[in-house]
């Protein structure tokens, strides 16, 4: 059994696949720096990140596969699934190798796991754009927490830029603590290390805009009126409104 | 903003909350500077109420105010409920602030019509005017248009929103005429030509010139209340499709009745509202839109009614087995959608993977194929035991309707040998 150990990181196991073709010797497991080997192993590579390594195997891909199948790797990476690397792993050695792109052949196991795996990144990206509640700071400025299963705060960056370009925001991401913050111009990675809010992401009293809580009040009320009694169905409910968000959300909150 | 708005707010969201459209979806428009907010093609649901309906938008009547006494009516005249009028900056504050919070994606504007129908639609697009000149709104609006409005308003509101909708609410004038003796068929088709024609206009001057505006990028929609009276599937399923044929019309909504005014004898008496039935015809109406249906297939003079134990696709397939098996390694794309259990997506997996090589039983499983209901209409590399033609259509129903299935019966169910 062959072993590679990297640092974990995207550029790492791309470095890996190079390394890989290079010396013809394929892994049957990718270990992390910290990780414990297994009891028998007749080969242990270590691999050194090199960017122009990881370049050359990225732009190899770019010609192998569109870019809407490339650009579903590095998602997919966001996922941080134990065991996601050497799926990725497998499926650029396959798009590598094959004489024409396999990103199309859904009867192949791991394309489709991989489509699978990137799909529900993506969900967890729309539900970040869906459930994100800002609450707006004495100083103007809009923040909200998240706790997102899967890494993907960078994913939504985008789509908040678009929208809110006026307005200065920061979202945190307070299960692997750190958040982005936008200063109407460009974003940054912040991590901050005086939390100025509670477990369930409100923001203290005295940073709190004078009219928040009487907008999270406003909210609140409407989002009561709307519910039509007859029809109430507390499964679909939790189906579409997962109750993991409920506690930054403030129309649920008691 | 005081607590007086809370319950303004409150009330004409109580009022407004049975208009079943919340799509944001049909216009992608991306920020320009110096004003509010995007849209997005998609459309995002923000929040989601008890009954697992999307919260979308502010969904929020101007004022709940009405001339009309409709019998199905929440607002009607002779109701004896809460009244009240937002004003245009209360209004605008609301939209804007929540919009800044990303609690919605922008603003469903309705009315009680107050005087006449123009006066309504007339401080209507007003406030729309508002919010996008003088707030600088970018985000998304959704505007009833008033039964009856002129077609000068209808075009100017055109303008600024990006959907517009008319309820048709009942799917046959006698009974439109009996339930809201102040409406007709004309007062409802009248405003959705306008709008048919603002926007077919507008697609033909934005070919000659690029910075001419666009009216109503999103299309128009409708909604049809259900079991309110004796009209069957057909009928309504019949104007829908009648409905889809015109080029803005993006969606018909359903809505099962709720006995708002239990006190109306014309008016049936329910338990509950008719969920399943509402369910049925949006399958149905799915079934028009993206697979490729024909109204007559799915409901005719001798089934005028929908199976509520069934879905339409798989009661049809039950009433053609000659069309069945298809072979999924070769069937066309069109016949593929017609097979129980297989949607669109897999469709469309099905179809591009299958030039790699024939596809088996367990790839179709992993692709999404519903394989409890479609193993029965299908062959694919293995060769199949227990089709619809060994089973008869019969048979395949109970299998699929009956919840619990005895022991002895699963050696029979095999469906496919190797």
């Amino acid at each position: 059994m062959v072993v590679f150990r990297y640092d974990r990181s995207f550029e790492g196991l791309l470095t890996a696949v190079f390394d890989a073709y290079a010396h013809h010797e394929f892994p049957d497991m990718l270990l992390g720096e910290a990780d414990t080997p297994p009891l028998f192993f007749d080969e242990m590579v270590r691999i050194y990140t090199d960017s122009e390594k990881s370049t050359r195997v990225w732009n190899g891909l770019k010609r192998r596969i569109s870019e809407s199948a490339l650009y579903m790797l590095p998602d997919a990476w966001l996922s941080e699934l134990p065991g996601v690397d050497m799926l990725l792993f497998k499926y650029m050695r396959k798009a590598i190798d094959a004489p024409c792109s396999i990103e199309l052949n859904f009867g192949d196991a791991d394309v489709m796991e991989l489509l699978k795996i990137w799909k529900s990144v993506d969900k967890e990206r729309l539900r970040v754009i869906q459930f994100v509640r800002f609450q707006k700071t004495v100083d103007g400025m809009f923040f909200a927490c998240v706790e997102p299963v899967y890494n993907v705060l960078p994913l939504v960056l985008d789509h908040f830029k678009d929208r809110f370009h006026d307005q200065k925001w920061l979202l945190y991401d307070v299960k692997r603590d750190y958040g982005f913050f936008y200063d109407e111009r460009v974003t940054t990675e912040v991590h901050l290390d005086a939390k100025q809010w509670d477990e369930n992401g409100r923001l203290n009293e005295d940073s709190a805009a004078t009219d928040e809580l009487f907008f999270q009040k406003l909210w609140k009320g409407y989002y009561s009126s709307m519910t039509i009694k007859e029809r109430i169905n507390p499964r679909l409910h939790r189906q579409n409104l997962p109750v993991r968000f409920w506690k930054f959300l403030p129309e649920k909150r008691k | 903003m005081n607590d007086n708005v809370l319950e303004k707010l409150k009330t004409l969201a109580e009022s407004a909350k049975y208009d079943v459209s919340c799509a944001s979806s049909g216009t992608t428009r991306g920020h320009t500077k110096g004003t509010i907010g995007s849209t997005s093609g998609w459309g995002i649901c923000h929040s989601f109420t008890e009954d697992g309906r999307c919260v979308s938008l502010l969904k929020i009547m101007l004022t709940n105010y009405c001339m009309y006494d409709c019998a199905y009516c929440i607002n009607r005249r002779s109701n004896d409920i809460k009244r009240a009028t937002l004003s245009v900056s209360e209004l605008v504050e609301l939209t804007i602030e929540f919009y800044r919070r990303n609690y919605i994606e922008g603003l469903f504007l309705s009315s009680g019509v107050v005087r006449n129908p123009d006066y309504t639609m007339e401080r209507l697009v007003r406030v729309v005017k508002d919010l996008r000149l003088v707030h600088r709104y970018n985000g998304y609006i959704h505007l009833k248009s008033i039964p009856g409005a002129s077609q000068e308003l209808v075009n100017e509101a055109g303008l600024y929103a990006d959907r517009m909708s008319v309820n048709i609410e009942i799917p046959n004038e006698a009974s439109l005429k009996r339930l809201a003796p102040d409406k007709n068929f004309q007062s409802v088709l009248q405003p959705m030509q306008y709008i048919q024609q603002g926007a077919l206009q507008s697609l033909e001057e934005r070919k000659r010139f690029r910075s001419a505006p666009r009216f109503v990028p999103a299309g128009q929609s409708t909604q049809m209340i259900v079991g309110a009276t004796p009209d069957t599937d057909k009928d309504i399923l019949n104007l829908s499709s009648y409905l889809y044929q015109r080029p803005t019309m993006k969606r018909v909504y359903y809505s099962g009745y709720i006995p708002v005014n239990e006190y109306d004898n014309r008016l049936p008496a329910l338990k509950q509202p008719p969920l399943v039935r509402e369910n049925r015809l949006y399958q149905a109406d799915w079934l028009l839109r993206f697979y490729q249906f024909s109204v007559d297939e799915i409901v005719d003079s001798s089934f005028p009614n929908l199976d509520l134990e069934i879905d339409p696709k798989l009661s049809w397939a039950l009433r053609h087995p000659s069309q069945f098996p298809v072979d999924v390694n070769v069937a066309d794309y069109e016949l593929l959608l017609r097979i129980p259990g297989v949607g669109v997506k897999s469709a469309k997996l099905i179809v591009t993977s299958r030039r790699f090589g024939r596809l088996s039983s367990w790839q179709l499983k992993k692709m999404g194929v519903v394989m409890k209901k479609a193993q029965y209409f299908i062959t694919c590399n293995e060769l199949p035991m227990h089709t619809i033609n060994e089973l008869t259509p019969e048979r395949v129903r109970a299998l699929l309707t009956n919840g619990t299935r005895k022991v002895d019966d699963a050696q029979l169910l095999i469906p496919f040998t190797y």
